[in-house]
């Protein structure tokens, strides 16, 4: 399938797998050395993550001994339904699921369109704008920040649903607000175009003889062939917008909107020294993100990978 | 992904837009002269346009047209206001001009060119090194890669509360390993003081003002921050270092070149195109970086740890100097383009493509 042009770079290199190690049966010093080195730095990465699920099962007094226990004398797991009712964590999530789920359906859609509007229709202007549209990759967040948070505490209301827009005026402290300026992403655009250029123009010659418009085309042939790359970018748009706080953090101001990262950060600065319920609260907190990434590390890590070639 | 990978995507790819355009070229029919033809052109234009357009317009809306706001805004004097077309008194360049005079914001930049100075070498370093030792047939490699990315995919907040933790002066475990081996405990995220200061203090020197060095608490978050993006570093080296084609090393080999050879006169030299790419995304990254000095000092960082983005937020979302921090916010734009510019120009020359 078209897949093949569009790995180019990765395919090329795992016959080329490094320096052939003699493969002796003998202990070889150079890979145990490797191993340890690995290891002891493994060790260190993985240590907060560690340190914060041994914490999280401690009873409050047991977090305040000096010096601290490394596994729980006593363990509690009730930490965690104490930390999930200590702030609205239930709601936190709920939020952060509708924010994170519109932003992958949004970024899908628009970003489907406009890379096959880049790869395959032919209209005055298409280099220009797709210029365009790469420049704007250069622009950093803190620059739109001030004006997005002005924009949006002015911008119309047709709507009067208080989580998609503010009757008063403004977006202010809404859904809509947090997650429809991240439904476009020009990565997402430019790696889906790469892909929709590596199908096959007799496909689309095929599927105008049977009278297809490109909408049907797209919709019918190019989405279902395309779908390790939807899955790329819906993946990226999921595990982005559940990431996010700054954003959220100045949009948001009740409860009842804001997401699970803003929530945490609220909860933490207020919880303050409840470190056995932060604790769990962390562990709730980044566990479908941490599962979700273990479950598809091999396709993530070598998107990434692939970002990243031929810099 | 995000705009961190701008730089070499868009240089990437300014070649890929002109080929892109060949096969389209070839599927133009002969000369279209007939009105039927003409028709479809047209109905294909159209329905490009009308393809891009809901990208189009929130890219517009939400990320090109701010620009220019931010611009209009930071001429005024604008705090709190109704009309978004009538912020306040104009005042022209004054917000930059009480902006480059404001030893605050001094403070704020120089600790931030700190931050980039600790995070950005260290963790090419690391990356690097990590790549060398992860790029051969070892038994556990996803594992490794699998626990080095980690990081990388869970939040920033949660992360920082973890760190928080950690680093606590008084009941942290860090403080613990610390004194456990004899040496006094630290204060981390919220030590003002200097880290050459406090090494000069336990060793009895006198470092003060600029010999002090950046903040304990700075350095901290730098650490924290290189821990968190390592991983991703990593993978980029990695995903480099498998490129250089193994034929190179074995015919070096032969000449009879030993490890740090190999390393020297081939890994180096055919990784740089991904140097510079991590060089660039990490220094961007630094610039940038918010939730950590948020989370970690509970919004409130010790002055030799407030860097930019936090003085922009206090500005912006505290005290509503929403000009001032429209100000902030462009000048920070300008340095980040012009330091990717710098970068890019001076590095280009050295970079070694192996085809």
């Amino acid at each position: 399938m078209g897949v093949r042009s569009w790995e180019l770079g990765v395919g090329e290199k795992r016959s080329s797998t490094p320096s052939p190690k003699t493969q002796l049966p003998t202990p070889n010093w150079a890979d145990v050395a490797r191993h340890a080195i690995l290891l002891g730095f493994g060790v260190l990465m993985a240590f907060p993550f560690i340190w914060m699920i041994l914490t999280s099962f401690k009873p409050f007094e047991e977090t305040l001994s000096s010096p601290p226990t490394v596994l729980p004398i006593i363990w509690r797991p009730d930490n965690y339904a104490e930390a999930w009712r200590a702030a609205n964590f239930p709601r936190f999530f709920l939020n952060s699921g509708i924010i994170s789920l519109s932003t992958v359906f949004g970024t899908l859609l628009t970003s489907t369109l406009a890379a096959y509007a880049f790869a395959r229709l032919r209209f005055p202007g298409r280099e220009a704008f797709f210029l365009v549209f790469l420049g704007t990759m250069m622009i950093p967040q803190e620059v739109t920040l001030i004006p997005n948070f002005v924009l949006l505490t002015n911008l119309p209301c047709p709507i009067p649903a208080d989580v998609i827009c503010n009757p008063r005026g403004g977006w202010f402290d809404t859904f809509t607000a947090v997650s429809v300026p991240w439904w476009v992403s020009v990565f997402s655009i430019f790696l889906l175009r790469q892909f929709f250029l590596s199908i096959p123009n007799e496909l689309w010659e095929a599927s105008q003889l049977d009278g297809a418009t490109h909408l049907e085309y797209l919709w019918r042939v190019v989405v279902p062939l395309s779908i390790p790359a939807l899955l790329t970018v819906g993946l990226y748009a999921f595990v982005a917008s559940w990431k996010s706080f700054l954003w959220p953090l100045i949009m948001t101001s009740r409860p009842e909107v804001r997401p699970l990262q803003v929530g945490l950060s609220t909860f933490a600065l207020e919880a303050g020294t409840y470190y056995h319920l932060l604790m769990a609260a962390s562990t709730f907190t980044i566990a479908p993100v941490v599962l979700l990434f273990i479950l598809v590390q091999r396709h993530f890590l070598e998107s990434i990978a692939r970002s990243g070639l031929k810099g | 992904m995000t705009l961190s990978e701008a730089p070499t995507t868009i240089v990437r790819n300014l070649m890929t837009v002109s080929q892109a355009a060949e096969p389209v070229k070839v599927a133009v029919r002969a000369p279209a002269s007939s009105t039927a033809q003409r028709a479809a052109r047209r109905w294909e234009a159209i329905q490009g346009y009308g393809f891009l357009f809901p990208a189009l317009l929130l890219l517009l809306l939400f990320h090109v047209l701010p620009v220019f706001y931010a611009l209009f805004l930071s001429l005024f004097d604008a705090r709190v206001f109704r009309d978004m077309w009538a912020p306040g008194p104009f005042t022209g360049a004054g917000n930059y001009g009480r902006l480059l005079t404001n030893p605050e914001f001094g403070q704020s930049l120089a600790n931030t060119v700190w931050f980039a100075g600790i995070t950005v070498p260290l963790g090419l370093f690391l990356a690097v090194f990590f790549a060398q030792l992860l790029n051969a047939r070892i038994w556990g490699r996803t594992g490794y890669r699998v626990t080095y990315f980690l990081p990388y995919v869970t939040s920033t907040v949660a992360a920082a509360v973890v760190w928080r933790w950690i680093f606590q002066p008084r009941i942290g475990v860090a403080n613990a390993v610390i004194e456990w081996l004899g040496l006094p405990g630290l204060q981390w995220a919220d030590e003002p003081r200097g880290i050459f200061m406090l090494f000069g203090q336990f060793v009895g020197l006198p470092l003060e003002g600029w010999l002090g060095g950046p903040s304990l608490a700075l350095v901290t978050v730098a650490l924290v921050s290189v821990w968190y993006s390592v991983g991703f570093n990593t993978v980029i080296a990695l995903a480099g270092l498998t490129t250089i084609p193994a034929d190179l090393y074995e015919a070096a080999r032969i000449d009879g070149a030993g490890r740090w050879d190999l390393f020297r006169h081939i890994t180096l030299p055919l990784l740089t195109p991904t140097l510079l790419f991590l060089l660039i995304v990490e220094t961007i990254r630094s610039f940038q970086s918010f939730d950590f000095f948020y989370q970690m000092m509970a919004a409130q960082p010790v002055p030799g740890a407030k860097v930019v983005t936090i003085y922009l937020y206090q500005q912006g979302f505290k005290s509503f100097n929403l000009g001032y921090a429209a100000a902030i916010g462009m000048l920070l734009f300008v340095i980040i383009f012009a330091l990717t510019l710098v970068q890019f120009r001076a590095t280009r020359d050295r970079v070694v493509y192996a085809d």
